[in-house]
């Protein structure tokens, strides 16, 4: 079965430092990915990469076999690939609504997420629809950030670093809701700190180190320590 | 009486600076680009009026309907063509690039116009007054105010009521963000400064119709427009508008004392702001 | 541990440093041989290049962009014309007085407008120098609105006038002239030595850093506000003198002349944008260019000015480094080098005993 996302050899430069070296990573229609690995080894930059946030050569990434490496990112979007950015960034100028509205400018098709869906997943937000966004708690903020990603209706869900300065109750809380979101076949990428939400959310993880994948296959597969050893090395 | 006048006439001319003043601040809260040649787009438009007055005789009124979508597209294929590329860089190349601008206008105004005094004509209206309590109000200065605070509300409208501006105040918050969105964002600048344009023509018809202009007018309307901003403060519209009064005031003030501190006045109270609150007087919150 | 030394002097500098000389040697001797036009037309553009590498200073190296620079140029002029008028001072002494008192005024402006950034301190800087422009245009001693003429006893120290006027065998009206030309040749070359000097040094570095990143170069040290300040200072200074020499060449002032935004802002920025901003070769290479220009073209009115305005901004928007910009980048080559390379790893001393001490 063809992947539908998958990078092939995708570098990553800012400049002249290169941040990703040949990276192969594939997500199966419905399936959840995990990308784990210590600060610095590039999760971060695959997350921009595969949302046109920084250039990419055209075949290095494909969606459904096509090549949209080097797309700009409002291309991306509108193709289906659809960005949780790191550190929530919200609209501070915007309302929880407003921002959730930003969501839906780039969505070209249906795939059922309007804004009464969203608010159907996260009742909170309802409660707070008209307050400026950066009023809310972090956990909040982080569900209208995931909320404004679905709005766009993507084929594929980018979700990074979505557990960040978040306590375990709320971290759960996300997480619900993101199982929701895989009921819905839609396909999930996470790049994550926390290892036991990866493991325990995804089909499929795979380690970077220092730019490079280092260890790659389904949780129930590899050993804790594998991954221990994979994660830090040596 | 004749404070109470001064004062009048003051309010009324901060009217006219508004009007010069929302075109820039709105340009600079989307895009953080402060277009120099701002004022010789304001005598460019009114200089196309009267162009249009000359060559097909229609009334000022009329002239100003035809030049508003002219405009528009002007400013929307300047930014498209133009300044967008200058937006990826640093500072320098924007602000050199609409000083460039600056100089060909001016020029350009001067070679085909000549430096001739010019005015848009409005007939009777341009004497007209309303005189109570001793004070006398000019229709025109009148008429110019209200459709200030008109093009205020509706530009107050347009940014947090719409789509359009909603998507406006996302562009400001966050470029790449709002790229996320599938926004386009050499459209929306382009959409943006199209509407300045348009506030622009508005304005360059109450300036000609109210006093003469000619070609080197320009700079002197970016300072007035510039100094509106900035002691109003950025963040609302209604701050740019009060910015405009407050410096309409100082100007009238100066004026009564004397002509020749008529334009010192404006540019003392600019330079107190900067010194006692470089954020303007009433600026957004955080 | 080793040490590093650090050098920034390179062949082509050296060569470029022997070949300005000879060129500073050429100018100085160049009235013997030129109409009194071409001389009077040379001084102007000698003090358009001081100038342009101020405002260079402001904008290539520290990130400054000033459209207020006729601040100084005006207050220059008008020093000098409030010292030889008013005070009776001798134009010279006049013209220093006024480069070291406008400087000093430069301080307290320079921290008044560095409340702004970017594009508002530009426009800060414009309404500084309107300020200017109108107070000045109320002096009715100085001429007021309309200006006023230096009286004719300018440059009075007859001997040299004499000397020149036999060497030259010119009149004395010529040889006055003369001597102005050689004060402002020194003054060009003093402002771009000093320049230069001033970039090599601790200040220069501090300089780039802030240039290449604030936050960056907050972060190890680098006091950003004091070292704008002073630079902004550096600038007046030398537009002070410029303007000073200019307005004691041309012998008349007027608060238009002397604050017009066109002579003395628009005409600089376009000689150090074509020239290449950030270096000290460009403004040189853009006087050059903008003196062709002007003599080719200043019969044509209004077109002349477009195609300058057009000019600029089309070499900032396809080529923002400018003529020698580009080609210095292109081919590596620098005549006036600013930036530092590593010249050598040198032993420290114990590595050096340690080194001569045998068994």
């Amino acid at each position: 079965m063809t992947a539908l996302l998958e990078t092939c050899g995708l570098d990553v430069f800012y400049g002249d430092f290169q941040a990703l070296f040949g990276v192969d990573v594939a997500a199966e229609e419905g399936e959840t990915v995990a990308i784990i690995g210590a600060n610095g080894a590039g999760k971060s930059s695959f997350m921009a990469a595969l949302s046109g946030l920084t250039h990419s050569r055209a075949e290095q990434i494909l969606l459904e076999g096509s090549p949209v490496g080097g797309m700009t990112a409002f291309d991306m979007v509108k193709r289906g690939i659809s960005l949780v950015p790191e550190g929530r960034r919200l609209f501070p100028s915007l309302s929880v609504e407003e921002n959730l509205l930003m969501g839906a400018h780039g969505r070209t098709t249906d795939r059922g997420w309007s804004l009464d869906a969203v608010y159907a997943l996260f009742p909170v937000l309802k409660e707070r629809r008209h307050q400026p966004a950066p009023s809310l708690s972090g956990g909040q903020q982080q569900m209208v950030a995931i909320g404004r990603a679905l709005m766009a209706n993507p084929r594929v869900l980018l979700c990074d670093e979505i557990s960040l300065g978040l306590a375990p109750p709320v971290i759960r809380d996300v997480y619900a809701a993101l199982g929701e979101v895989r009921r819905r076949a839609t396909t999930v990428i996470i790049v994550e700190q926390d290892l036991g939400a990866a493991l325990k959310a995804s089909d499929r993880i795979y380690c970077f180190m220092e730019g490079r994948v280092c260890l790659s296959g389904k949780p129930s597969d590899l050993s804790r320590d594998a991954i221990r050893r994979a994660y830090f090395g040596g | 009486m004749s404070t109470l006048n001064t004062l009048i006439q003051g309010v009324l001319l901060g009217g006219l600076y508004a009007l010069y003043a929302v075109g820039l601040a709105l340009i600079f809260g989307v895009m953080r680009l402060v277009n120099l040649a701002h004022g010789d787009f304001i005598v460019l438009g009114a200089f196309v009026m009267l162009g249009l007055g000359m060559a097909i005789g229609v009334p000022a009124p009329v002239a100003l309907v035809i030049a508003l979508p002219f405009m528009f597209a002007l400013g929307w294929g300047l930014q498209r063509l133009v300044l967008n590329r200058t937006l990826e860089n640093d500072l320098l190349v924007p602000l050199l690039v609409t000083f460039g601008l600056s100089i060909i206008i001016q020029n350009g105004l001067l070679q085909i116009f000549s430096a001739d005094s010019r005015r848009l004509t409005l007939g009777a209206l341009e004497t007209a007054s309303y005189s109570f309590g001793g004070v006398s109000v000019g229709v025109v200065p009148l008429l110019t105010f209200v459709v200030a605070v008109a093009v205020v509300a509706g530009l107050s409208f347009l940014f947090y009521r719409t789509s359009l501006g909603r998507t406006l105040r996302a562009t400001s918050d966050s470029l790449p963000v709002v790229e996320l969105m599938g926004v386009d964002p050499r459209k929306v600048f382009a959409t943006a400064m199209g509407i300045s344009f348009l506030v622009i023509t508005v304005s360059a018809f109450f300036m000609g119709v109210r006093a003469n202009f000619d070609p080197s007018a320009g700079p002197s309307r970016l300072l007035y427009a510039f100094e509106a901003v900035v002691i109003g403060g950025l963040g609302s519209f209604w701050g740019t508008l009060a910015g405009g009064i407050i410096l309409g005031i100082a100007q009238a003030v100066g004026g009564s004392i004397s002509p020749a501190y008529q334009q010192l006045a404006g540019h003392l109270v600019f330079l107190a702001v900067i010194l006692f609150r470089p954020r303007g007087l009433l600026p957004k919150a955080g | 541990m080793a040490a590093f030394a650090s050098s920034t002097a390179t062949r082509t500098s050296r060569a470029a440093l022997v070949a300005s000389l000879v060129v500073v040697v050429l100018l100085a001797v160049a009235p013997r041989f030129l109409p009194r036009s071409a001389t009077q037309d040379m001084l102007q553009v000698f003090l358009l290049v001081a100038m342009a590498q101020c405002w260079n200073l402001l904008a290539g190296y520290a990130g400054l962009i000033s459209v207020g620079q006729q601040t100084f140029v005006g207050l220059g002029g008008y020093g000098l014309f409030a010292g030889a008028i008013t005070l009776g001072l001798d134009p010279l002494l006049s013209v220093a007085l006024a480069a070291v008192v406008v400087t000093a005024l430069a301080f307290p402006i320079g921290a008044l407008v560095l409340r702004m950034q970017g594009a508002y301190f530009a426009v800060a800087t414009w309404v500084v120098a309107e300020v200017f422009r109108i107070l000045l245009a109320q002096w009715m001693a100085l001429g007021g609105g309309t200006g006023m003429s230096l009286p004719g006893s300018a440059i009075t120290n007859q001997t040299a006038v004499h000397w020149v006027s036999d060497a030259f065998e010119v009149r004395a009206a010529a040889a006055r002239e003369i001597i102005i030309y050689w004060i402002a040749l020194t003054a060009t070359v003093g402002v771009i030595a000093a320049i230069y000097w001033l970039l090599r040094s601790r200040l220069g570095l501090a300089l780039s850093a802030i240039r290449d990143g604030e936050v960056a170069a907050g972060s190890v040290g680098v006091d950003i506000w004091r070292n704008k300040l002073i630079v902004y200072a550096i600038a007046a200074c030398g537009t002070t003198l410029a303007g000073a020499l200019y307005f004691l060449s041309n012998g008349h002032i007027s608060p238009d002349a002397a604050f017009s935004v066109l002579d003395w802002t628009a005409y600089i920025i376009f000689i150090v944008v074509i020239g290449g901003i950030g270096t000290i070769e460009g403004p040189l290479l853009g006087a050059v260019i903008f003196v062709v220009l002007r003599s080719t073209l200043s019969g044509y009115g209004p077109w002349y000015l477009i195609l300058i305005g057009a000019l600029g901004t089309a070499v900032m928007l396809a080529a923002p480094k400018g003529f020698w910009g580009t080609f210095s980048q292109r081919t590596g080559v620098q005549l006036f080098p600013t930036r530092r390379r590593l010249a050598a790893i040198l032993p420290t001393p114990i590595e050096a005993e340690a080194r001569h001490a045998d068994p």
